[in-house]
C-alpha cells in the first residue's frame, strides 16, 4: 500500500495496528491460561488471569484515546477511516474477551476443589480449543487483511454454538443424576457460556475485518446454532 | 507514490474509463457533458470528460492542483472562451440545449449559469448596487420597488440580509471576507440562475465564515443546481451529494459522496482522499 504523504499519520496508524496485535496476543494468552487453570484447577494461574486482565482494559482505553486523537487531527477518509473504526471495535471485543477469561478465572477460584470429575471437563476443554483457534485465526485474518479467512471464522462459529448446546444438555444430565454435582456443573456451564461468548467476539472481529478490508458489511445474517435460550430442554427419562 | 502520479503531467493517458456509481434514487440530469476536451494551445488540459450533473443537488469536483477540475467547471458557463488559445471540444447540454451552439447568447448563458470565485470580488459599489446590478442589466425588474424586492430576497436567500439591512448603501468592500463571499452569492442568485458554479468559494474564509457558506450551499440546493470545486475533502464530503474525482485531466471516478468518501471504487481516488498523493 502506498504510504501517506504525512509520515507522522502513517506512523500513528502503524502504532495503533501494533497495539491491536499486542492486545490480541494478550487476550489469547488470558483465554488459554484461564482454560488451563480450569482444567488443572490451578488457582494461582487463575488469579494471575484475573490480575492480568487489567492490562487488557488499560490497552483498550489507550487504543480508544489514540484513535479518537487521530480522527480529530487527521480527519481520516475511506480505508483509513474504516481501519480506525476497526481499531476501536476490535479493541472493544478483545477487552470483552479478557473479561470473559477473567470470569472463568474467578470461577476456578470459587470451585476450588480437586475432585471435579474429569469427564465434565472434557467437553469444556474441547469447546475452548475451538474458540482459541477461532481467536487465533481471526487475529491472523486481521494482521494479514485476509478477508477469506475472516469469512471462514464467521462461518465456523456454528460449530462452537452446536458444541455449547450439546454441553449444556450434558451438564444438565449430570445435575439431574446427582444433585451434589449442581454447584460445580453450574460453574462449568457459565464457563462454557463464557467460552461460547468468546467465539462470538471472534465472529464480531471477523465482521470488522471484512468491513475494514472491503468497505461493506457481510451480506447475510449468520444462522444461529445456539438454541438453548429459545428451547425448553426435555428432561431425560 | 502512486504509479499514475509519476507519469508526465501532459502525457495523454491511454483510453480511459471513468468509474461510475449511480445514485440509489437518481435525480434528473441538469447538465450533460459528453467527451469534453480542452486544449490550451498545444497542451491538452482535459482528455474527454463525460458526466451527468444532477438537478437540485450539489456536485463536488475534487482532485490535486492542475487536474482539470477548474478547467472543466469553466467550460460549463463558457468562461474558457475568454482565454486566448483555448479550444473546447465535445458537447455540453444544459437542459438538453447545446451551450456551445453559435446561435446561443453567451451573456444569457452566464446569467443562467452563475459563478462564485475563490476570492470574494464585490464591485466597488454599495451592497445594494452589487446585488441590483445583474437584475438591472438583464431587465428583470420593471420598477424600482420590484428591484428592491429582488435585492432583499437575494440577500435573504444568501443569509446576509439580517447582517446588512441597516447599511445597504455602504460599500460592499467594507464587509468581512465571509460576508463579501455571501454578497457575491446573493449577486449570483439575484438573476435567478439555474446552475451555480463555485470555484473554491471558501478557501479564503475562516472556519466560521466557511460554515456559514456551507450552510447556505445546503439551503440553496433546494432551488439550484450547484457545482463546487474544492480542495477541502471534508468540505466536499459535507456539502455535496455527488463527488467527481479528477486526475491528470481525466475524470477518474464519480459517484454518491457517501460512497466515494467511505469506500471509493478506484485506487487513485482512495490514494488521493486518504492523503497518499497529491
Amino acid at each position: 500500500m502506498t504510504e501517506h504523504t504525512i509520515s507522522a499519520y502513517e506512523a500513528e496508524l502503524r502504532h495503533l495496528a501494533g497495539k491491536i496485535a499486542e492486545m490480541g496476543g494478550l487476550a489469547e494468552q488470558l483465554v488459554a491460561d484461564s482454560v488451563q487453570a480450569l482444567v488443572r484447577m490451578d488457582t494461582a494461574l487463575a488469579q494471575r488471569v484475573v490480575f492480568e486482565d487489567r492490562r487488557l482494559d488499560q490497552m483498550q482505553r489507550d487504543i480508544e484515546e489514540a484513535s479518537i486523537l487521530v480522527i480529530a487531527k487527521r480527519q481520516p477518509m475511506a480505508m483509513d477511516l474504516r481501519e480506525i473504526v476497526g481499531f476501536m471495535r476490535i479493541a472493544n471485543d478483545l477487552e470483552r474477551v479478557g473479561d470473559l477469561a477473567k470470569n472463568i478465572g474467578k470461577r476456578v477460584v470459587a470451585i476450588n476443589s480437586s475432585i471435579v470429575q474429569k469427564k465434565l471437563m472434557v467437553g469444556v476443554e474441547h469447546l475452548a480449543e475451538i474458540a482459541l483457534e477461532q481467536l487465533k485465526h481471526v487475529l491472523d485474518a486481521y494482521a494479514n487483511r485476509n478477508e477469506a479467512l475472516a469469512r471462514q471464522v464467521r462461518e465456523r462459529d456454528d460449530e462452537i454454538d452446536a458444541l455449547y448446546t450439546s454441553l449444556f444438555r450434558e451438564l444438565l444430565t449430570y445435575m439431574m443424576e446427582d444433585p451434589r454435582n449442581i454447584g460445580q456443573c453450574t460453574h462449568l456451564l457459565f464457563c462454557a457460556k463464557n467460552i461460547e461468548r468468546i467465539g462470538d467476539h471472534a465472529t464480531n472481529i471477523a465482521e470488522t475485518v471484512h468491513y475494514a478490508v472491503t468497505g461493506s458489511m457481510f451480506e447475510t445474517e449468520r444462522p444461529k446454532a445456539d438454541l438453548t435460550s429459545e428451547q425448553a430442554i426435555a428432561l431425560p427419562g | 507514490m502512486a504509479q499514475a502520479a509519476l507519469a508526465p503531467r501532459d502525457a495523454a493517458p491511454a483510453v480511459f474509463q471513468t468509474v461510475r456509481t449511480p445514485d440509489l434514487h437518481p435525480r434528473p440530469t441538469k447538465v450533460k457533458a459528453d467527451t469534453v476536451k480542452v486544449f490550451y494551445g498545444q497542451k491538452q488540459a482535459l482528455h474527454g470528460v463525460t458526466i451527468d450533473i444532477p438537478e437540485k443537488a450539489v456536485t463536488a469536483f475534487i482532485g490535486p492542483s492542475g487536474c482539470g477540475k477548474s478547467t472543466f467547471l469553466r467550460c460549463l458557463n463558457r468562461m474558457n472562451d475568454t482565454i486566448d488559445g483555448c479550444r473546447v471540444e465535445g458537447e455540453i447540454l444544459l437542459d438538453n440545449r447545446d451551450i456551445y451552439d453559435p446561435s446561443l447568447d453567451v451573456v444569457e448563458l452566464r446569467a443562467r449559469v452563475g459563478m462564485v470565485f475563490q476570492k470574494p470580488n464585490p464591485f466597488p459599489k454599495s451592497i445594494f448596487e452589487n446585488v441590483a446590478y445583474g437584475p438591472r442589466i438583464h431587465g428583470l425588474a420593471r420598477s424600482k420597488a420590484e428591484l428592491e424586492e429582488i435585492v432583499v430576497a437575494s440577500l435573504q436567500k444568501a443569509s446576509l440580509f439580517n447582517e446588512v439591512k441597516d447599511r445597504l448603501h455602504e460599500p460592499g468592500t467594507g464587509l468581512s471576507g465571509g460576508q463579501q463571499q455571501r454578497l457575491c452569492i446573493a449577486r449570483t442568485i439575484a438573476v435567478s440562475p439555474d446552475v451555480i458554479l463555485m470555484d473554491e468559494p471558501c478557501s479564503a474564509l475562516d472556519p466560521i465564515a466557511t460554515a456559514k457558506v456551507e450552510e447556505l450551499i445546503d439551503e440553496l440546493r433546494k432551488n439550484f443546481t450547484i457545482v463546487i470545486v474544492t480542495h477541502s475533502m471534508q468540505q466536499a464530503a459535507r456539502v455535496s451529494q455527488r463527488t467527481a474525482f479528477f486526475h491528470l485531466g481525466t475524470l477518474v471516478e464519480e459517484g454518491p459522496t457517501d460512497h466515494v468518501f467511505t469506500n471509493p471504487s478506484e485506487r487513485r481516488t482512495q490514494d488521493y482522499i486518504t492523503g497518499r498523493f497529491g
